[in-house]
Protein backbone atom coordinates (compact mmCIF):
# COMPACT_ATOMS: atom_id res chain seq x y z
CA UNK A 1 0.00 0.00 0.00
CA UNK A 2 2.84 2.66 1.02
CA UNK A 3 3.73 2.79 -2.79
CA UNK A 4 0.45 4.30 -3.98
CA UNK A 5 0.00 7.55 -2.90
CA UNK A 6 -2.02 10.85 -3.16
CA UNK A 7 -5.04 11.63 -5.01
CA UNK A 8 -5.62 12.50 -8.43
CA UNK A 9 -8.62 13.94 -10.49
CA UNK A 10 -9.18 13.69 -13.66
CA UNK A 11 -10.23 17.48 -15.10
CA UNK A 12 -12.04 17.07 -18.44
CA UNK A 13 -12.12 19.78 -21.28
CA UNK A 14 -14.29 20.48 -23.89
CA UNK A 15 -12.93 23.54 -26.29
CA UNK A 16 -10.53 23.90 -24.13
CA UNK A 17 -13.00 25.16 -21.19
CA UNK A 18 -12.82 22.84 -18.21
CA UNK A 19 -16.43 20.84 -17.72
CA UNK A 20 -18.71 22.06 -14.51
CA UNK A 21 -18.29 18.43 -13.43
CA UNK A 22 -14.23 18.81 -13.20
CA UNK A 23 -14.70 21.62 -11.57
CA UNK A 24 -16.96 19.23 -8.98
CA UNK A 25 -13.85 16.71 -9.42
CA UNK A 26 -11.57 18.85 -7.68
CA UNK A 27 -14.10 19.32 -5.14
CA UNK A 28 -13.71 15.70 -4.29
CA UNK A 29 -10.69 15.09 -4.88
CA UNK A 30 -9.29 17.37 -2.48
CA UNK A 31 -11.73 16.66 0.08
CA UNK A 32 -10.46 13.16 0.11
CA UNK A 33 -6.90 14.39 0.19
CA UNK A 34 -7.46 16.22 2.84
CA UNK A 35 -9.27 13.81 5.00
CA UNK A 36 -6.07 11.27 4.05
CA UNK A 37 -3.23 14.13 4.80
CA UNK A 38 -2.49 13.77 0.98
CA UNK A 39 -2.29 16.29 -2.01
CA UNK A 40 -4.26 16.62 -5.13
CA UNK A 41 -2.45 16.04 -8.55
CA UNK A 42 -5.04 17.44 -10.93
CA UNK A 43 -4.24 15.59 -14.57
CA UNK A 44 -5.70 17.65 -17.35
CA UNK A 45 -5.31 16.32 -21.14
CA UNK A 46 -5.80 18.85 -24.44
CA UNK A 47 -5.45 22.81 -23.42
CA UNK A 48 -7.38 24.76 -21.15
CA UNK A 49 -8.01 28.41 -22.04
CA UNK A 50 -6.68 29.60 -18.90
CA UNK A 51 -8.63 28.74 -16.17
CA UNK A 52 -6.73 26.06 -14.57
CA UNK A 53 -7.13 23.06 -12.11
CA UNK A 54 -4.13 24.96 -10.34
CA UNK A 55 -5.91 27.53 -9.37
CA UNK A 56 -9.02 25.53 -7.78
CA UNK A 57 -7.63 23.59 -5.27
CA UNK A 58 -5.07 20.93 -6.97
CA UNK A 59 -1.85 20.84 -5.64
CA UNK A 60 -0.02 20.52 -8.85
CA UNK A 61 -1.28 19.93 -12.24
CA UNK A 62 0.12 16.97 -15.13
CA UNK A 63 -0.70 18.87 -18.34
CA UNK A 64 -0.08 16.73 -21.56
CA UNK A 65 -0.97 18.80 -24.48
CA UNK A 66 -1.02 17.67 -28.13
CA UNK A 67 -3.50 17.83 -31.25
CA UNK A 68 -4.64 14.47 -30.46
CA UNK A 69 -5.80 15.23 -27.23
CA UNK A 70 -7.78 18.52 -28.06
CA UNK A 71 -11.02 15.85 -28.54
CA UNK A 72 -11.98 13.23 -26.02
CA UNK A 73 -11.20 9.95 -27.54
CA UNK A 74 -11.28 7.53 -25.12
CA UNK A 75 -9.32 4.95 -26.54
CA UNK A 76 -5.71 8.10 -26.76
CA UNK A 77 -7.18 9.07 -23.18
CA UNK A 78 -7.16 5.30 -21.60
CA UNK A 79 -3.58 5.26 -23.21
CA UNK A 80 -2.35 8.01 -21.73
CA UNK A 81 -3.78 8.28 -18.80
CA UNK A 82 -2.92 4.58 -17.95
CA UNK A 83 0.91 6.25 -18.23
CA UNK A 84 1.17 9.21 -16.22
CA UNK A 85 -0.97 6.93 -13.74
CA UNK A 86 1.84 4.29 -14.13
CA UNK A 87 4.45 7.12 -13.09
CA UNK A 88 1.94 8.87 -10.23
CA UNK A 89 0.46 5.58 -8.65
CA UNK A 90 -2.53 7.44 -6.75
CA UNK A 91 -3.74 6.05 -3.73
CA UNK A 92 -7.61 7.28 -5.47
CA UNK A 93 -8.54 8.62 -8.51
CA UNK A 94 -11.58 10.91 -8.83
CA UNK A 95 -13.25 11.52 -12.15
CA UNK A 96 -16.35 12.07 -13.67
CA UNK A 97 -19.46 10.20 -14.54
CA UNK A 98 -20.08 12.25 -17.56
CA UNK A 99 -20.63 10.18 -21.21
CA UNK A 100 -16.80 10.94 -21.47
CA UNK A 101 -16.33 9.76 -18.14
CA UNK A 102 -18.24 6.49 -18.64
CA UNK A 103 -16.00 6.02 -21.98
CA UNK A 104 -12.80 6.50 -20.09
CA UNK A 105 -12.50 4.92 -15.93
CA UNK A 106 -14.39 1.34 -17.13
CA UNK A 107 -11.72 0.73 -19.93
CA UNK A 108 -9.22 2.46 -17.52
CA UNK A 109 -9.73 -0.01 -14.82
CA UNK A 110 -9.42 -2.67 -16.74
CA UNK A 111 -6.36 -1.44 -18.14
CA UNK A 112 -5.03 -0.51 -14.62
CA UNK A 113 -6.65 -3.93 -13.39
CA UNK A 114 -8.34 -2.12 -10.42
CA UNK A 115 -11.77 -1.87 -9.24
CA UNK A 116 -14.05 1.29 -10.27
CA UNK A 117 -17.30 2.62 -8.32
CA UNK A 118 -19.02 5.16 -10.29
CA UNK A 119 -21.61 7.29 -10.02
CA UNK A 120 -21.03 8.83 -6.64
CA UNK A 121 -23.83 11.10 -4.70
CA UNK A 122 -21.64 10.66 -1.78
CA UNK A 123 -18.40 9.89 -0.59
CA UNK A 124 -17.18 8.34 2.56
CA UNK A 125 -13.39 8.27 3.71
CA UNK A 126 -11.97 5.92 5.72
CA UNK A 127 -9.13 7.55 7.45
CA UNK A 128 -7.70 4.26 9.17
CA UNK A 129 -8.23 1.90 5.83
CA UNK A 130 -7.25 4.89 3.62
CA UNK A 131 -10.25 4.00 1.70
CA UNK A 132 -13.30 5.82 -0.03
CA UNK A 133 -16.54 4.62 0.21
CA UNK A 134 -19.10 5.76 -2.80
CA UNK A 135 -23.05 5.77 -2.36
CA UNK A 136 -25.11 5.79 -5.98
CA UNK A 137 -28.16 5.07 -6.87
CA UNK A 138 -29.17 1.18 -7.88
CA UNK A 139 -32.43 0.00 -9.30
CA UNK A 140 -33.39 3.86 -11.07
CA UNK A 141 -33.20 5.80 -8.04
CA UNK A 142 -35.79 3.42 -5.74
CA UNK A 143 -32.58 2.29 -4.08
CA UNK A 144 -28.80 3.28 -2.73
CA UNK A 145 -25.93 1.00 -2.33
CA UNK A 146 -22.71 1.80 -0.98
CA UNK A 147 -19.31 0.28 -2.61
CA UNK A 148 -15.75 0.33 -1.85
CA UNK A 149 -13.19 -0.62 -4.30
CA UNK A 150 -10.10 -3.17 -2.58
CA UNK A 151 -7.28 -2.44 -4.58
CA UNK A 152 -5.12 0.69 -5.44
CA UNK A 153 -5.83 2.84 -7.21
CA UNK A 154 -9.44 2.99 -6.15
CA UNK A 155 -11.19 4.72 -8.99
CA UNK A 156 -14.03 6.86 -8.28
CA UNK A 157 -16.69 8.79 -10.64
CA UNK A 158 -18.92 11.40 -9.58
CA UNK A 159 -22.70 12.49 -10.61
CA UNK A 160 -22.95 16.00 -11.63
CA UNK A 161 -24.21 18.65 -9.77
CA UNK A 162 -24.13 16.91 -6.48
CA UNK A 163 -20.92 18.05 -5.17
CA UNK A 164 -20.58 21.58 -6.11
CA UNK A 165 -17.63 23.36 -8.33
CA UNK A 166 -14.14 23.65 -6.47
CA UNK A 167 -13.55 28.07 -6.48
CA UNK A 168 -10.39 29.39 -6.99
CA UNK A 169 -8.64 29.82 -3.89
CA UNK A 170 -6.37 32.06 -4.32
CA UNK A 171 -3.21 29.62 -4.07
CA UNK A 172 -1.70 28.74 -7.10
CA UNK A 173 -0.39 24.84 -7.76
CA UNK A 174 2.25 24.15 -9.82
CA UNK A 175 1.98 23.46 -13.52
CA UNK A 176 3.81 20.52 -14.93
CA UNK A 177 3.84 19.84 -19.07
CA UNK A 178 4.20 16.09 -19.18
CA UNK A 179 5.60 14.43 -22.28
CA UNK A 180 4.45 11.76 -23.40
CA UNK A 181 5.34 8.77 -25.91
CA UNK A 182 3.90 9.50 -29.15
CA UNK A 183 2.81 6.28 -30.13
CA UNK A 184 0.27 6.64 -26.83
CA UNK A 185 -1.53 8.81 -29.29
CA UNK A 186 -2.79 6.89 -31.76
CA UNK A 187 -6.05 4.05 -31.32
CA UNK A 188 -7.61 2.43 -33.65
CA UNK A 189 -11.01 4.77 -32.95
CA UNK A 190 -10.67 7.93 -34.11
CA UNK A 191 -12.89 11.04 -33.53
CA UNK A 192 -13.87 13.04 -36.75
CA UNK A 193 -15.66 15.64 -35.44
CA UNK A 194 -18.41 16.61 -32.65
CA UNK A 195 -22.02 18.05 -34.17
CA UNK A 196 -24.06 20.11 -31.48
CA UNK A 197 -28.05 19.60 -31.57
CA UNK A 198 -29.80 22.15 -30.51
CA UNK A 199 -27.26 23.74 -28.34
CA UNK A 200 -27.17 24.01 -24.38
CA UNK A 201 -31.09 23.15 -24.25
CA UNK A 202 -30.19 19.25 -24.58
CA UNK A 203 -27.21 19.55 -22.10
CA UNK A 204 -29.60 17.65 -19.21
CA UNK A 205 -26.72 16.75 -16.80
CA UNK A 206 -25.58 19.99 -16.49
CA UNK A 207 -28.16 22.29 -16.42
CA UNK A 208 -29.83 23.93 -13.61
CA UNK A 209 -33.13 24.05 -14.08
CA UNK A 210 -35.33 21.32 -16.25
CA UNK A 211 -38.42 21.96 -18.09
CA UNK A 212 -39.79 18.62 -19.28
CA UNK A 213 -42.88 17.55 -21.82
CA UNK A 214 -44.70 14.49 -21.59
CA UNK A 215 -47.56 12.63 -23.51
CA UNK A 216 -49.49 15.98 -22.02
CA UNK A 217 -48.51 18.01 -24.64
CA UNK A 218 -50.64 16.09 -27.19
CA UNK A 219 -48.24 17.04 -30.95
CA UNK A 220 -44.43 17.74 -31.46
CA UNK A 221 -45.64 21.68 -31.95
CA UNK A 222 -46.43 22.24 -28.24
CA UNK A 223 -43.02 21.56 -27.30
CA UNK A 224 -42.52 25.51 -28.18
CA UNK A 225 -44.49 26.05 -25.14
CA UNK A 226 -42.55 24.18 -23.06
CA UNK A 227 -38.88 25.93 -24.51
CA UNK A 228 -40.88 29.22 -23.71
CA UNK A 229 -41.14 28.17 -20.09
CA UNK A 230 -37.50 26.79 -19.95
CA UNK A 231 -36.22 29.86 -22.04
CA UNK A 232 -37.44 32.12 -19.08
CA UNK A 233 -36.23 29.97 -16.45
CA UNK A 234 -32.93 30.02 -18.34
CA UNK A 235 -33.15 26.15 -18.35
CA UNK A 236 -32.48 23.15 -20.67
CA UNK A 237 -35.73 20.77 -22.17
CA UNK A 238 -36.28 16.98 -20.95
CA UNK A 239 -38.77 15.09 -22.56
CA UNK A 240 -40.33 11.96 -21.02
CA UNK A 241 -40.30 8.63 -23.04
CA UNK A 242 -43.38 8.59 -24.40
CA UNK A 243 -43.14 12.24 -26.27
CA UNK A 244 -39.91 10.55 -27.30
CA UNK A 245 -41.17 7.17 -28.76
CA UNK A 246 -43.56 9.31 -30.42
CA UNK A 247 -41.23 11.42 -32.23
CA UNK A 248 -42.27 14.65 -30.96
CA UNK A 249 -38.78 15.09 -29.50
CA UNK A 250 -35.18 13.52 -30.31
CA UNK A 251 -33.75 10.90 -27.95
CA UNK A 252 -31.25 13.56 -26.42
CA UNK A 253 -33.99 15.07 -24.52
CA UNK A 254 -35.33 11.83 -22.99
CA UNK A 255 -35.33 11.91 -18.78
CA UNK A 256 -35.45 8.37 -17.32
CA UNK A 257 -34.40 5.06 -16.72
CA UNK A 258 -33.59 4.29 -20.73
CA UNK A 259 -32.93 7.86 -21.01
CA UNK A 260 -30.69 10.39 -18.75
CA UNK A 261 -30.80 10.34 -15.05
CA UNK A 262 -30.87 14.25 -14.30
CA UNK A 263 -30.37 16.42 -10.88
CA UNK A 264 -30.58 19.68 -11.39
CA UNK A 265 -32.26 22.29 -8.53
CA UNK A 266 -35.30 22.41 -10.39
CA UNK A 267 -37.32 20.24 -12.49
CA UNK A 268 -40.29 21.16 -13.93
CA UNK A 269 -42.64 17.99 -15.29
CA UNK A 270 -45.33 19.22 -17.71
CA UNK A 271 -48.00 16.86 -18.55
CA UNK A 272 -46.08 13.90 -17.35
CA UNK A 273 -48.05 11.61 -15.21
CA UNK A 274 -44.83 10.34 -13.68
CA UNK A 275 -44.10 6.19 -14.50
CA UNK A 276 -41.70 4.64 -12.14
CA UNK A 277 -39.23 4.60 -15.26
CA UNK A 278 -39.41 8.50 -15.93
CA UNK A 279 -39.28 9.16 -11.97
CA UNK A 280 -35.73 6.91 -12.36
CA UNK A 281 -34.30 9.52 -13.98
CA UNK A 282 -35.37 12.78 -12.04
CA UNK A 283 -36.44 11.86 -8.54
CA UNK A 284 -33.26 13.39 -7.07
CA UNK A 285 -33.89 16.83 -8.40
CA UNK A 286 -33.69 19.39 -5.35
CA UNK A 287 -36.70 20.69 -6.08
CA UNK A 288 -39.65 18.86 -8.47
CA UNK A 289 -42.93 21.08 -9.93
CA UNK A 290 -45.50 19.22 -11.94
CA UNK A 291 -48.30 20.45 -13.88
CA UNK A 292 -51.06 17.60 -14.48
CA UNK A 293 -54.68 17.75 -15.04
CA UNK A 294 -54.83 14.44 -13.52
CA UNK A 295 -54.87 14.91 -10.01
CA UNK A 296 -53.97 11.01 -8.92
CA UNK A 297 -50.96 11.04 -11.54
CA UNK A 298 -47.99 9.55 -9.30
CA UNK A 299 -45.98 13.08 -10.29
CA UNK A 300 -47.77 14.64 -7.60
CA UNK A 301 -46.70 11.98 -5.06
CA UNK A 302 -43.07 13.20 -5.26
CA UNK A 303 -43.74 16.72 -6.71
CA UNK A 304 -42.65 19.65 -4.19
CA UNK A 305 -44.92 21.93 -5.77
CA UNK A 306 -48.05 20.86 -7.59
CA UNK A 307 -50.71 22.40 -9.92
CA UNK A 308 -53.40 20.58 -10.92
CA UNK A 309 -54.52 22.40 -13.92
CA UNK A 310 -54.50 22.19 -18.21
CA UNK A 311 -51.12 23.17 -18.67
CA UNK A 312 -51.93 24.49 -21.81
CA UNK A 313 -53.36 27.31 -19.52
CA UNK A 314 -50.80 27.41 -16.89
CA UNK A 315 -47.70 26.74 -18.43
CA UNK A 316 -48.54 30.08 -20.81
CA UNK A 317 -49.08 31.77 -17.43
CA UNK A 318 -46.39 30.92 -15.95
CA UNK A 319 -44.15 31.77 -18.94
CA UNK A 320 -45.58 35.25 -18.97
CA UNK A 321 -45.15 35.67 -14.81
CA UNK A 322 -41.62 34.80 -14.98
CA UNK A 323 -40.62 37.36 -18.39
CA UNK A 324 -42.63 40.02 -16.40
CA UNK A 325 -40.48 38.95 -12.91
CA UNK A 326 -37.05 39.02 -15.38
CA UNK A 327 -37.68 42.44 -17.20
CA UNK B 1 -20.61 -10.37 -40.48
CA UNK B 2 -20.09 -12.17 -36.87
CA UNK B 3 -21.74 -10.34 -34.35
CA UNK B 4 -21.43 -11.08 -30.69
CA UNK B 5 -24.24 -9.72 -28.28
CA UNK B 6 -23.85 -9.32 -24.43
CA UNK B 7 -26.84 -9.01 -22.72
CA UNK B 8 -27.60 -9.38 -18.82
CA UNK B 9 -30.93 -10.86 -16.84
CA UNK B 10 -32.35 -8.04 -14.65
CA UNK B 11 -35.03 -7.79 -12.63
CA UNK B 12 -37.57 -5.79 -13.58
CA UNK B 13 -37.74 -2.21 -11.76
CA UNK B 14 -41.20 -1.92 -11.88
CA UNK B 15 -42.06 -5.13 -10.02
CA UNK B 16 -39.86 -5.21 -7.31
CA UNK B 17 -41.89 -3.96 -4.30
CA UNK B 18 -38.80 -1.56 -2.61
CA UNK B 19 -40.01 -1.22 1.43
CA UNK B 20 -38.78 2.27 2.84
CA UNK B 21 -35.68 2.13 5.17
CA UNK B 22 -35.58 -1.81 4.38
CA UNK B 23 -31.22 -2.68 4.51
CA UNK B 24 -31.87 -4.64 1.37
CA UNK B 25 -33.74 -4.74 -2.20
CA UNK B 26 -36.01 -7.90 -2.58
CA UNK B 27 -36.02 -9.08 -5.50
CA UNK B 28 -37.45 -12.40 -5.24
CA UNK B 29 -41.41 -11.69 -6.21
CA UNK B 30 -39.74 -9.62 -9.30
CA UNK B 31 -40.08 -10.28 -12.82
CA UNK B 32 -36.34 -11.30 -14.54
CA UNK B 33 -36.04 -9.56 -17.94
CA UNK B 34 -33.91 -9.01 -20.54
CA UNK B 35 -32.07 -5.36 -19.23
CA UNK B 36 -34.41 -2.87 -21.41
CA UNK B 37 -30.84 -1.33 -22.71
CA UNK B 38 -30.19 -4.45 -24.02
CA UNK B 39 -33.13 -5.05 -26.48
CA UNK B 40 -31.36 -2.37 -28.82
CA UNK B 41 -28.03 -3.86 -29.01
CA UNK B 42 -30.09 -7.18 -29.80
CA UNK B 43 -32.38 -5.73 -32.98
CA UNK B 44 -28.95 -4.18 -33.90
CA UNK B 45 -27.66 -6.69 -34.32
CA UNK B 46 -30.45 -8.59 -36.07
CA UNK B 47 -30.12 -5.54 -38.84
CA UNK B 48 -26.08 -5.96 -39.15
CA UNK B 49 -26.83 -9.41 -39.81
CA UNK B 50 -29.92 -8.91 -41.95
CA UNK B 51 -28.06 -5.98 -43.97
CA UNK B 52 -24.45 -8.26 -44.33
CA UNK B 53 -24.97 -11.79 -43.92
CA UNK B 54 -23.77 -13.57 -40.70
CA UNK B 55 -24.56 -14.84 -37.36
CA UNK B 56 -25.32 -13.33 -34.19
CA UNK B 57 -24.60 -15.08 -30.92
CA UNK B 58 -25.71 -14.09 -27.31
CA UNK B 59 -24.01 -14.35 -24.46
CA UNK B 60 -24.65 -13.66 -21.06
CA UNK B 61 -23.51 -14.86 -17.68
CA UNK B 62 -25.83 -15.68 -15.04
CA UNK B 63 -27.98 -18.63 -13.52
CA UNK B 64 -29.66 -20.94 -14.36
CA UNK B 65 -32.34 -18.37 -14.78
CA UNK B 66 -30.56 -16.72 -17.28
CA UNK B 67 -30.89 -19.23 -19.54
CA UNK B 68 -35.18 -18.01 -19.65
CA UNK B 69 -33.33 -14.47 -21.01
CA UNK B 70 -31.50 -16.06 -23.49
CA UNK B 71 -34.38 -17.94 -24.88
CA UNK B 72 -35.96 -14.70 -25.29
CA UNK B 73 -33.04 -13.44 -27.42
CA UNK B 74 -33.32 -16.42 -29.65
CA UNK B 75 -37.18 -15.47 -30.36
CA UNK B 76 -36.09 -12.43 -30.92
CA UNK B 77 -33.87 -14.16 -33.82
CA UNK B 78 -30.36 -14.60 -32.71
CA UNK B 79 -28.62 -17.66 -34.04
CA UNK B 80 -27.14 -18.79 -30.91
CA UNK B 81 -27.61 -17.67 -27.35
CA UNK B 82 -24.67 -19.02 -24.13
CA UNK B 83 -25.02 -19.04 -20.73
CA UNK B 84 -21.71 -18.48 -19.09
CA UNK B 85 -22.05 -19.95 -15.60
CA UNK B 86 -20.65 -21.37 -12.55
CA UNK B 87 -20.70 -21.14 -8.63
CA UNK B 88 -17.04 -19.37 -9.02
CA UNK B 89 -18.43 -16.29 -11.18
CA UNK B 90 -21.28 -15.86 -7.97
CA UNK B 91 -20.27 -12.24 -6.47
CA UNK B 92 -18.92 -10.53 -9.21
CA UNK B 93 -18.09 -7.35 -9.50
CA UNK B 94 -18.37 -5.37 -13.02
CA UNK B 95 -14.68 -6.34 -13.84
CA UNK B 96 -14.69 -9.89 -12.65
CA UNK B 97 -18.13 -9.92 -15.31
CA UNK B 98 -16.08 -8.15 -17.93
CA UNK B 99 -13.20 -10.28 -17.90
CA UNK B 100 -15.53 -13.48 -18.00
CA UNK B 101 -17.26 -11.94 -20.65
CA UNK B 102 -14.07 -10.66 -22.73
CA UNK B 103 -12.87 -14.98 -22.37
CA UNK B 104 -15.97 -15.96 -23.55
CA UNK B 105 -16.11 -13.96 -26.60
CA UNK B 106 -12.17 -15.07 -27.29
CA UNK B 107 -13.42 -18.86 -27.35
CA UNK B 108 -16.40 -18.33 -29.85
CA UNK B 109 -13.92 -17.15 -32.62
CA UNK B 110 -13.81 -14.59 -34.60
CA UNK B 111 -15.87 -11.55 -34.44
CA UNK B 112 -16.47 -8.37 -36.13
CA UNK B 113 -18.63 -6.79 -33.87
CA UNK B 114 -19.61 -6.85 -29.67
CA UNK B 115 -22.73 -5.22 -29.01
CA UNK B 116 -23.48 -4.14 -25.35
CA UNK B 117 -26.41 -2.05 -24.39
CA UNK B 118 -25.48 1.21 -22.98
CA UNK B 119 -25.73 0.30 -18.90
CA UNK B 120 -28.30 -2.12 -17.01
CA UNK B 121 -31.28 -0.86 -15.43
CA UNK B 122 -29.99 -2.75 -11.60
CA UNK B 123 -26.07 -0.98 -11.16
CA UNK B 124 -26.13 1.12 -14.22
CA UNK B 125 -22.78 1.36 -14.02
CA UNK B 126 -22.33 1.26 -17.94
CA UNK B 127 -18.50 0.45 -17.41
CA UNK B 128 -18.67 -3.55 -18.31
CA UNK B 129 -18.92 -3.01 -22.21
CA UNK B 130 -15.62 -0.43 -22.22
CA UNK B 131 -13.68 -3.04 -19.93
CA UNK B 132 -14.55 -5.93 -22.28
CA UNK B 133 -12.49 -4.03 -24.87
CA UNK B 134 -9.75 -3.56 -23.00
CA UNK B 135 -9.25 -6.99 -22.22
CA UNK B 136 -9.89 -7.71 -25.47
CA UNK B 137 -7.26 -5.26 -26.86
CA UNK B 138 -9.61 -3.63 -29.37
CA UNK B 139 -11.31 0.02 -29.63
CA UNK B 140 -14.63 0.85 -27.92
CA UNK B 141 -17.33 3.50 -28.97
CA UNK B 142 -19.74 3.77 -26.07
CA UNK B 143 -23.49 5.39 -26.60
CA UNK B 144 -23.92 4.83 -30.12
CA UNK B 145 -26.83 6.55 -31.44
CA UNK B 146 -26.06 5.26 -35.21
CA UNK B 147 -23.96 3.58 -37.32
CA UNK B 148 -23.68 5.59 -40.54
CA UNK B 149 -21.11 2.90 -42.34
CA UNK B 150 -20.08 -0.16 -41.46
CA UNK B 151 -17.95 -2.91 -43.38
CA UNK B 152 -16.14 -6.30 -42.10
CA UNK B 153 -13.00 -4.40 -41.33
CA UNK B 154 -14.23 -0.23 -40.19
CA UNK B 155 -17.18 1.71 -39.22
CA UNK B 156 -18.21 5.05 -38.57
CA UNK B 157 -20.33 5.88 -36.22
CA UNK B 158 -21.98 8.63 -33.82
CA UNK B 159 -21.87 8.88 -30.10
CA UNK B 160 -23.81 10.53 -28.19
CA UNK B 161 -22.53 13.24 -25.81
CA UNK B 162 -24.21 15.51 -23.37
CA UNK B 163 -24.94 18.49 -26.22
CA UNK B 164 -24.99 15.89 -29.33
CA UNK B 165 -22.72 13.52 -30.67
CA UNK B 166 -19.16 12.86 -31.60
CA UNK B 167 -18.33 11.06 -35.07
CA UNK B 168 -16.04 8.66 -34.57
CA UNK B 169 -14.42 5.95 -36.71
CA UNK B 170 -13.12 3.27 -36.01
CA UNK B 171 -11.44 -0.49 -37.16
CA UNK B 172 -13.51 -3.71 -36.18
CA UNK B 173 -13.21 -5.69 -34.69
CA UNK B 174 -14.37 -3.36 -31.94
CA UNK B 175 -17.26 -3.25 -28.90
CA UNK B 176 -20.04 -0.80 -29.56
CA UNK B 177 -22.44 0.15 -26.23
CA UNK B 178 -25.45 1.82 -27.39
CA UNK B 179 -28.29 4.27 -26.75
CA UNK B 180 -32.16 3.99 -27.15
CA UNK B 181 -32.10 6.02 -30.19
CA UNK B 182 -30.62 3.39 -32.59
CA UNK B 183 -33.31 1.42 -33.82
CA UNK B 184 -37.07 0.40 -32.47
CA UNK B 185 -36.88 -2.98 -31.42
CA UNK B 186 -38.95 -5.69 -33.06
CA UNK B 187 -41.24 -8.65 -31.09
CA UNK B 188 -40.55 -11.92 -31.23
CA UNK B 189 -41.65 -13.70 -34.35
CA UNK B 190 -43.98 -17.03 -33.79
CA UNK B 191 -41.32 -18.97 -35.52
CA UNK B 192 -38.72 -17.34 -33.08
CA UNK B 193 -40.60 -18.43 -30.04
CA UNK B 194 -41.67 -22.25 -31.66
CA UNK B 195 -37.34 -22.04 -32.13
CA UNK B 196 -36.77 -20.80 -28.39
CA UNK B 197 -38.92 -23.50 -27.13
CA UNK B 198 -37.07 -26.38 -27.92
CA UNK B 199 -33.50 -24.73 -28.08
CA UNK B 200 -31.23 -26.16 -25.72
CA UNK B 201 -28.88 -23.24 -24.46
CA UNK B 202 -25.16 -24.01 -24.26
CA UNK B 203 -23.73 -23.62 -20.58
CA UNK B 204 -19.95 -22.77 -20.63
CA UNK B 205 -18.12 -22.98 -16.66
CA UNK B 206 -15.17 -21.89 -15.95
CA UNK B 207 -12.89 -24.45 -16.90
CA UNK B 208 -14.55 -24.24 -20.32
CA UNK B 209 -12.75 -20.33 -20.34
CA UNK B 210 -10.01 -21.83 -19.42
CA UNK B 211 -10.17 -20.08 -15.77
CA UNK B 212 -8.94 -22.54 -13.16
CA UNK B 213 -9.67 -21.38 -9.49
CA UNK B 214 -6.15 -20.29 -9.18
CA UNK B 215 -5.98 -17.83 -12.46
CA UNK B 216 -9.54 -16.58 -11.60
CA UNK B 217 -8.31 -15.01 -8.01
CA UNK B 218 -5.90 -13.37 -9.94
CA UNK B 219 -8.15 -11.51 -11.81
CA UNK B 220 -10.49 -11.30 -8.64
CA UNK B 221 -12.82 -8.95 -6.98
CA UNK B 222 -11.98 -5.58 -7.44
CA UNK B 223 -15.00 -3.99 -5.51
CA UNK B 224 -17.30 -4.67 -2.41
CA UNK B 225 -20.75 -4.04 -2.35
CA UNK B 226 -21.32 -2.31 1.83
CA UNK B 227 -24.36 -2.20 2.43
CA UNK B 228 -27.78 -1.65 0.19
CA UNK B 229 -30.48 0.13 1.70
CA UNK B 230 -33.88 1.96 0.22
CA UNK B 231 -34.32 5.50 1.29
CA UNK B 232 -37.23 7.26 2.78
CA UNK B 233 -39.80 7.81 0.07
CA UNK B 234 -39.92 11.42 -1.35
CA UNK B 235 -43.34 12.91 -0.05
CA UNK B 236 -45.26 15.34 -1.90
CA UNK B 237 -45.57 19.08 -1.15
CA UNK B 238 -47.69 21.77 -1.49
CA UNK B 239 -50.01 21.73 -4.34
CA UNK B 240 -51.87 25.03 -5.61
CA UNK B 241 -55.08 25.29 -6.83
CA UNK B 242 -57.19 28.46 -8.49
CA UNK B 243 -57.03 30.59 -11.19
CA UNK B 244 -53.98 29.95 -13.72
CA UNK B 245 -52.35 33.28 -13.11
CA UNK B 246 -52.80 32.88 -8.96
CA UNK B 247 -51.21 29.64 -9.35
CA UNK B 248 -48.35 30.91 -11.15
CA UNK B 249 -48.03 33.60 -9.21
CA UNK B 250 -47.98 31.92 -6.01
CA UNK B 251 -45.50 29.20 -7.71
CA UNK B 252 -43.30 31.61 -9.03
CA UNK B 253 -43.33 33.34 -5.34
CA UNK B 254 -42.45 29.88 -3.99
CA UNK B 255 -39.88 29.02 -5.74
CA UNK B 256 -38.27 32.88 -4.82
CA UNK B 257 -38.64 32.19 -1.20
CA UNK B 258 -37.17 28.76 -1.85
CA UNK B 259 -34.09 30.35 -3.49
CA UNK B 260 -34.83 28.11 -6.52
CA UNK B 261 -34.59 30.88 -9.06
Amino acid sequence: MADFNGVVGVAEQRNGKLQSTSLEVLTVARKIADDLGTEVTAILLGSSDGDTPAERGADRVWMVSAPELEHFQAGVYNQVLGHLLAELKPEVIVGAATIAGKALFGRLAANLGTGLASDAVAIETDKEKRTVAVTRAVYGGNAVAQWVVRTLPQIITIRSKVFGEAKPNGEKGEVIQKDVPRELFSSPAKWLKSAEERGQSVNLSQADIIVSGGRGLRGPENFAMIDGLANALGGAVGASRAAVDAGWISYAHQVGQTGKTVNPKLYVACGISGAIQHLAGMQSSKCIVAINKDPEAPIFKIATYGIVGDLFVVVPALTQKLKAQNE
Amino acid sequence: MNIVVCIKQVPDTATIRFEPRAERVDISGATLIINPMDEYAIEEGLRLREKYGGKVTAISLGTKETEETLRTAIALGIDEGILVSDPLFEGSDAYVTAYVLAQAIKKLGSFHLVLFGKSSSDNDTAWTGPAVAEFLGISDVTFVKKIEEISESRARVQRMMEEGYDLIETSLPAVFTVVKEINEPRLPSLKGKLKAKSYKVPIWAATDLGLDSTKFVKAGVKSELLRVWVPEARKGGTIFQGEPEDVAAQLVQALKEQQII
